[in-house]
């Protein structure tokens, strides 16, 4: 259904796409994963026609999305990172326009509008100025305005971002509940691991412009044998030292120190910590906590990206808002 | 069809949009008869210039207000579009199988319908004051065509710089830099005759003069045709080209998405 292939795209001295390729099975729900910065809005942007890859190519439902832009159009639904809603308008006015832009009429519009408005939740504000809609509101209205055409693939960029916990659960919810009745493929970009986890069949998991891993959540997961050990440092303490240190530990791989934390796997985690903590001892590393885990998304990012998710996010700058 | 089907829905929406601004309507209603006062009891006396054609100044002031008040609000026709590019709408119509002539008309058109309105106040302001129109409903309807004209081109321009600089404060730089020169380069108060030569000269390649022009000249008692249509052709010439550089400024835009 979406098929991306050695996408690159390149503003200024940033490369946004580094050669990105994927496909995206019809029907399911395909989570790109990676920090912030990692070129996952980009590649929607190119995907949905809004900009132009410099290489590579890309098909949407079947056509180019270089040189069959108004066919792809007609085919997608897309609810990109900046809401989108004119707060002028009540929720109903900004779905019913947005359905006549898709060339739907009348009874058929009306119907489904206020369908779609009742389903997400909206069916009492949907007659309000969609100014006074707080954030979750607003989100739900764009999932409406993208989907008010029966697409065949919705793009749902960054679609939790921002909002409480609690609001983010019951879009999760809802998100699965639609790509059930619509029968839709979603593509779904996200830097919240959780939230990949929850809602994507298979991601791929992306990093400057690149995939670097791809599968089935439980898939990745799986290919990382062993417990995650992460142990919360006393003080940051030089690399080089720590290594030495769990030298002589058996069963421990993938030793990674950033600052104060150090993250390493290993094949039975409750038996690696007693002589963890006392490699660390007896060259007077202080240990503030210790946790073991089964592997994680977060743990995966590490392995095929070679730095931690946090660390990744805390790399790039903080994006400018563009205007 | 679907570009005329698409126009409206975007119309309509401006509309709504316009509706739920009571003050914003009060304005666009108010400032016009403000003009035409004003400029009708500051400007009076030029009459008693020697050299002066005509009678009374508000006889040849209405045509020049009308065309100013369509130009100045054209103008603005920009400023929303930068709104929607704050908010994500532009990305978000750009997306949709709407064409790129339709998103501008769909500006366009709203602020000719405001341009209508605030003409028909001047009219009705103009007659209750005692202005005669000698040319008739014939000539008040190519008055109001020729500032339409105008007024679309400079919609366009507006919303086509608005996609380029994608910024207010350099938009309204931009207006206010062209609104007060190109309103006092042409014959909107002044008769040809009582102007510095160069002036004279820059007027005859000024847009808003050739409204003007071709809006007084249907307004009087025998008026000339030929030059009527010809300032009209050249109208229709500068809002086509307007259209078009609005529509290929998404090019622009969207090379920096």
């Amino acid at each position: 259904m979406i098929e991306a292939h050695g996408l690159t795209k390149r503003y200024g001295d940033v490369q946004a796409l580094d050669g990105l390729s994927f496909d995206v099975a019809p029907g399911t729900i395909f989570g790109l994963l990676g920090p912030n910065g990692a070129g996952k809005s980009t590649a929607v942007k190119v995907l949905t026609t809004l900009a132009r890859p410099d290489g590579g190519d890309a098909r949407v439902a079947g056509f180019d999305v270089r040189t069959e832009a108004a066919r792809v159009r007609r085919a997608i639904g897309v609810v990109a990172q900046r809401s989108g809603v004119d707060v002028e308008l009540t929720g109903r006015e900004n779905v019913i326009l947005q359905g006549r832009l898709q060339g739907m009429r009348g009874n058929d519009l009306a119907r489904r509008a206020d369908a779609l408005l009742a389903q997400l939740g909206l069916g009492d504000s949907a007659r309000r100025i969609a100014r006074g809609y707080s954030g979750g509101m607003q989100r739900r209205l764009d999932i409406a305005m993208g989907l008010v055409h029966r697409p065949k693939a919705l793009f749902l960029d960054e679609p939790t971002t921002g909002l409480d916990p609690e609001v983010r659960a019951a879009m999760w919810t809802e998100i699965s509940r639609l790509t059930e009745q619509e029968g839709l493929t979603i593509l779904l970009t996200t830097h919240y691991l959780e939230e990949a986890d929850k809602l994507a069949s298979a991601l791929a998991i992306v990093d400057r412009g690149r995939v670097v891993a791809r599968g089935a959540p439980d898939e990745l997961k799986a290919a990382l044998e062993g417990d995650a050990l992460h142990v919360e440092l006393g003080d940051a303490a030089v690399n080089g030292a720590i290594v030495s240190a769990l030298a002589s530990v058996g069963g421990l791989r993938e030793i990674h120190v950033d600052g104060r934390s150090l993250r390493a796997r290993a094949d039975d985690g409750a038996r690696t910590v007693p002589a963890v903590l006392a490699a660390l001892d007896s060259h007077s590393i202080g240990v503030a906590s210790v946790t073991v885990a089964r592997p994680s998304l977060d743990d995966v990012y590490l392995r095929f990206a070679g730095r931690s998710f946090a660390a990744a996010e805390a790399a790039t700058p903080p994006k400018e808002p563009v205007r | 069809m679907t570009a005329v089907a698409d126009t409206l829905a975007l119309t309509v929406r401006d509309l709504l949009r316009a509706l739920r601004q009571p003050w914003f309507i009060a304005v666009v209603l108010v400032q016009p008869v403000i003009w035409l006062l004003l400029f009708g009891a500051l400007f009076g006396s030029v009459t008693q210039i020697p050299g002066f054609e005509g009678g009374e100044y508000k006889q040849y002031l209405v045509p020049g207000v009308l065309v100013m008040t369509a130009f100045f609000s054209s103008g603005w026709s920009g400023m929303p579009t930068i709104d929607d590019i704050d908010r994500g709408v532009v990305d978000r119509l750009l997306v949709t199988p709407v064409k790129r002539m339709p998103l501008i008309a769909g500006r366009v058109v709203p602020n000719l319908i405001q341009l209508v309105v605030q003409s028909l106040v001047i009219v009705a302001m103009a007659l209750a004051i005692g202005v005669r129109f000698e040319g008739g409903v014939v000539g008040v309807a190519v008055l109001v065509l020729a500032a339409g004209l105008l007024g679309t081109g400079f919609a366009a321009l507006s919303n086509g710089l608005a996609l380029i600089t994608r910024q207010e404060e350099t938009l309204i730089g931009a207006v206010m830099f062209l609104q007060l020169p190109l309103t006092f380069l042409s014959t909107a108060f002044m008769q040809p005759a009582l102007m510095p030569g160069w002036i004279a000269t820059v007027a005859t390649y000024n847009p808003v003069d050739w409204a003007i022009r071709a809006g007084r000249e249907a307004l009087s008692a025998s008026p000339d045709w030929a030059a009527v249509a010809g300032r009209c052709g050249l109208l229709c010439g500068f809002a086509l080209a307007c259209l078009l550089l609005a529509t290929r400024a998404f090019r622009a835009y969207q090379a920096q998405v």
